[in-house]
């Protein structure tokens, strides 16, 4: 029962409905945003949310996003990293 | 290795697995049984549960040698020598109107394809359609044009045809039934047994488009996007694609069922592994995304204007540059190949490096929401 | 798609996997998914074909539809069947067997049921048909509930009377309770349900630490954040920890979704106690209408049979609920249990480790062996 997708609002329909457009990948969907009108800064169009059964459930925080990819990333430099080093001490 | 936290004895054990697996596969193989004693949707979706009906109700009644090929049509033969192919389709989609075309244009492309893919050059239709009581006559004649719009196209003729009128309620608007006839020139013999391990499996292009864009129109989901049906006729890209590469062992149209079920159809009748790479599988970003929305797996969804075709290795890029020099195939990419194991089954190869099974498709489609 | 195909990206994967083979060198783990939508996720991508041997995933019962019980899904098709009802459900509810048959059944034999892929689509179509009973099939855990919630505020608000539930919403920690304290188990952290947390936050969570003494890391659905999130738990492991982190904290806020949480609790509480498929009774794990809502409350509008329908003997879904028993290794599975005829509904959700595990995981052990796309060479002779 947890099927989300990332959407991004495009269009603001209703607000005193709670009704907004999104669209994931050009498909566009209403969605009811009464969720997450309270979040900070309100929903506005441009914003990424998690659709689930036609709600927005959550914004997806873009920084968030950037640092968990970041961090994946990263593993791959720091093992690069402590291979060379244990090369270098290594004796043959 | 030694023993760490963690419940101890039960590491992967494949060959108690193993037993389990091949048990369920002989049991796979068995003729399906049909349990149900009324009609329900999945009988009608292409999958598993039309399989079992068609075998239990209708080929045992028929039986016969061309009906039990169970191939898009029958090949007959007739007294000079000459193969002729024939088939026949019945088409009820709702909304009769959807982006892109009608369920006229998919009537005449329906059948025309299912001629081609026997290797067949398209000549002949016949149109039956049992109409209901009140049902428009302006509507009707717009689905008729459409019909000889297709028709022309595919240049083919409508030359026969029969209508019944039933009471009002009786029928859901209009039913189109068509059957086709062609002639298969002598050197063509396509044929799912003839598929070999090595052989690579194309497809003419981007899948998921109809069965996508008669979801959106149907209007329940409330989805919008611009996503028309591929509905075309194939005849000609067939015989570009046949004088290219004359070894293709093998086409098939992925309607009903999609991409997934011909390749499962295929494995099962040649006693082959189909291995796709999920990344070469080309499809729309706006279909892709739909189709998450959705829950559904394009793999599954209906296609009315592509083929899949297994080729031989030495003619894959011979077969390529047919297909991608023709308007109906720009698309068309490789997909997959044959292997001989694990027999009967199709493997997908992830984006992620994993693989999976792409089974049968059990049931009707239904968007999975959760 | 964005936020979607950077999580899917197998060079990234590469590099998590070398750190969790590493980490997981010389010992045996357990870590139990709990959410269906992981399970899927991962059957889907292969995920389990990548993990190195020593890290097992165990597959929990955190799918809302295979913990269904057959007699409620046949309280729904006596509603169903009641003249004058539109009943609608989501898709993946359609196909599970109650005691006599399914909802997709019902519908061949001239039942309105009609499937819906949002609670306010079934507001709709009450609105659209006033004449008719309109019912909804309400199933899920915490994540979809407050949806649902919205929907009968909405129906209160503007009057639409021909509306009503069939409440079967059900909670995630009860069972998450009852599968840490079954003798049979033995694991050694959770994965944790990224979207049941989007609204509940990572704190309900802290008992598992702190009362059985297993790590848990809420978990995003790609297969990038899985990875990561075992990664996170073999870390914790390797470093003496035992703790709730977050994963997904790109869609978990800490303290969840306060807005949701209000809304589920001015519409809901707690049912003294359930039946869960395959667990038996728990108490407080499900919801129901509060007072104030009972006028949409499908239960009291309706007269439905309410019967207890014991599971079939040869069904083992418990066990495989409770990650005790692999699919595999249940005595139907395959056979008597198949997609198509599925005697349990770990069978017949896509969610379902039975399911997921037929329909994707059989080859799993098979190596991935890539296909060469271009023309392949002609063969040698022999």
């Amino acid at each position: 029962m947890c099927l989300g997708i990332p959407g991004q609002i495009v269009e603001i329909l209703d607000p005193a409905e709670h009704r907004a457009t999104a669209d994931v990948d050009g498909v566009r969907r209403e969605v009811n945003v009464g969720l997450v009108m309270g979040d900070a800064g309100g929903i506005k169009v441009g914003d990424w949310v998690l659709i689930h059964v036609g709600f927005a459930m959550t914004k997806i925080d873009e920084e968030e996003a950037a640092s968990t990819l970041d961090f994946i990333k990263q593993l791959g430099s720091v093992y690069d990293d402590e291979i060379r080093d244990f090369s270098a001490e290594a004796p043959l | 290795m030694s023993e760490g936290p963690g419940d101890e004895g039960s590491r992967r054990d494949y060959s108690h697995e193993d037993e389990v697996l091949e048990r369920i596969e002989a049991w796979r193989r068995r003729r399906p049984k049909l349990k149900d004693e009324f009609i329900n949707s999945a009988h009608g979706a292409g999958g598993k549960a039309s399989a079992a009906l068609i075998d239990a109700v209708f080929l045992e009644a028929f039986r016969n040698k061309s009906l039990e090929t169970m191939a898009d049509g029958a090949v007959l033969e007739l007294p000079s020598g000459e193969r002729v192919a024939f088939s026949t389709d019945g088409y009820v989609v709702k909304p009769r109107r959807f982006p892109g075309g009608s369920v006229g244009d998919l009537a005449v492309n329906g059948t025309v394809n299912d001629l081609a893919m026997m290797g067949a050059v398209p000549q002949w239709i016949s149109a039956g359609f049992i109409i209901e009581d009140g049902f428009s006559i302006t509507e009707l004649r717009d689905l008729v044009a459409d019909m000889a719009a297709a028709a022309l196209k595919a240049g083919v003729q409508i030359v026969t045809g029969d209508t019944k009128v039933v009471n009002k309620g009786a029928c859901d608007g209009v039913y189109i039934t068509t059957a086709g006839v062609g002639v298969i020139p002598p050197h063509i013999h396509l044929d799912a047994k003839a598929v070999r391990p090595g052989d690579k499996v194309i497809v003419s292009g981007k899948i998921g488009d109809h069965g996508v864009a008669v979801l959106i129109a149907r209007g329940d989901l409330a989805l919008e996007a611009d996503i028309p049906t591929d509905s075309a006729p194939l005849g000609e890209l067939v015989e570009h694609l046949l004088a290219a590469a004359p070894n293709t062992r093998f086409l098939r149209d992925p309607t009903r069922g999609g991409v997934a079920t011909v390749l499962n159809e295929l494995a099962r009748e040649a006693e082959v592994a189909v291995v796709m790479e999920e990344s070469a599988l080309p499809i729309r970003n706006i279909v892709n995304g739909a189709c998450e929305i959705l829950g559904i797996d394009p793999l599954y969804v209906a296609n009315e204007g592509k083929l899949v075709a297994v080729v031989p290795g030495e003619e894959v890029e011979a077969a390529l540059a047919a297909l991608k020099a023709h308007p109906f195939g720009v698309d068309a990419a490789v997909i997959g190949e044959i292997r001989d194991d694990p027999p009967g089954i199709v493997l997908l190869n992830t984006v992620f490096g994993g693989n999976r099974i792409v089974d049968m498709l059990v049931g009707d489609p239904l968007p999975r929401i959760c | 798609m964005k936020f979607v195909d950077e999580y899917r990206d197998p060079a990234a994967a590469r590099d998590i996997l070398r750190h969790i083979t590493q980490l997981a060198e010389g010992n045996h783990y357990k870590f139990m998914e709990v959410c269906g939508g992981h399970t899927h996720t991962i059957y889907k991508h292969g995920i389990e074909n990548v993990l190195p041997e020593t890290v097992e995933l165990v597959h929990g019962p955190g799918c809302p539809v295979c913990v269904i019980p057959m007699g409620r899904v046949d309280d729904a098709i006596a509603v169903a069947e009641t003249p004058g009802v539109i009943f609608t459900s989501f898709g993946d509810m359609m196909r599970v067997p109650g005691g006599n048959g399914n909802l997709l059944e019902a519908k061949a034999r001239g039942a309105d049921v009609r499937m819906v892929y949002s609670p306010l689509d079934a507001l709709r179509i009450a609105v659209a048909n006033p004449d008719k009973q309109v019912v909804f099939f309400a199933v899920g855990f915490e994540t979809t509930a407050p949806s649902t919630a919205v929907t009968v505020m909405k129906a209160m608000q503007k009057g639409v009377t021909n509306f009503s539930l069939f409440c079967n919403h059900v909670t995630i920690v009860p069972p998450l309770k009852a599968i840490l304290d079954s003798p049979d188990l033995r694991l050694n952290g959770f994965l944790g349900p990224g979207h049941v947390s989007t609204v509940i936050g990572n704190r309900p969570y802290r008992f598992v630490p702190e009362k059985y003494g297993l790590p848990l890391v809420t978990a995003g659905f790609e297969p990038l954040d899985i990875l990561q999130a075992i990664l996170m738990l073999l870390r914790q492991i390797d470093e003496g920890r035992c703790e709730v982190e977050n994963q997904y904290t790109r869609a978990v806020p800490e303290h969840g979704n306060l807005k949701a949480l209000e809304i589920l609790n001015e519409v809901f509480e707690l049912r003294p106690h359930f039946e869960w498929r395959g667990l038996g009774f728990i108490s407080q794990s499900a919801l129901k209408l509060r007072e104030k809502y009972a006028p949409w409350d499908a239960e009291l509008r309706f007269s439905v049979p309410g019967v207890r329908v014991a599971d079939p003997k040869a069904c083992q879904c418990g066990e495989v609920l409770k990650g005790v028993i692999k699919p595999w290794e249940c005595k139907v599975f395959g056979t008597a249990c198949t997609p198509e005829t599925p005697i349990g509904t770990c069978m017949v959700s896509s969610e379902g480790a039975c399911a997921a595990y037929y329909n994707y995981g059989r080859f799993t052990k098979h190596q991935t062996v890539p296909v060469e796309l271009t023309r392949s060479k002609t063969p040698e002779p022999v």
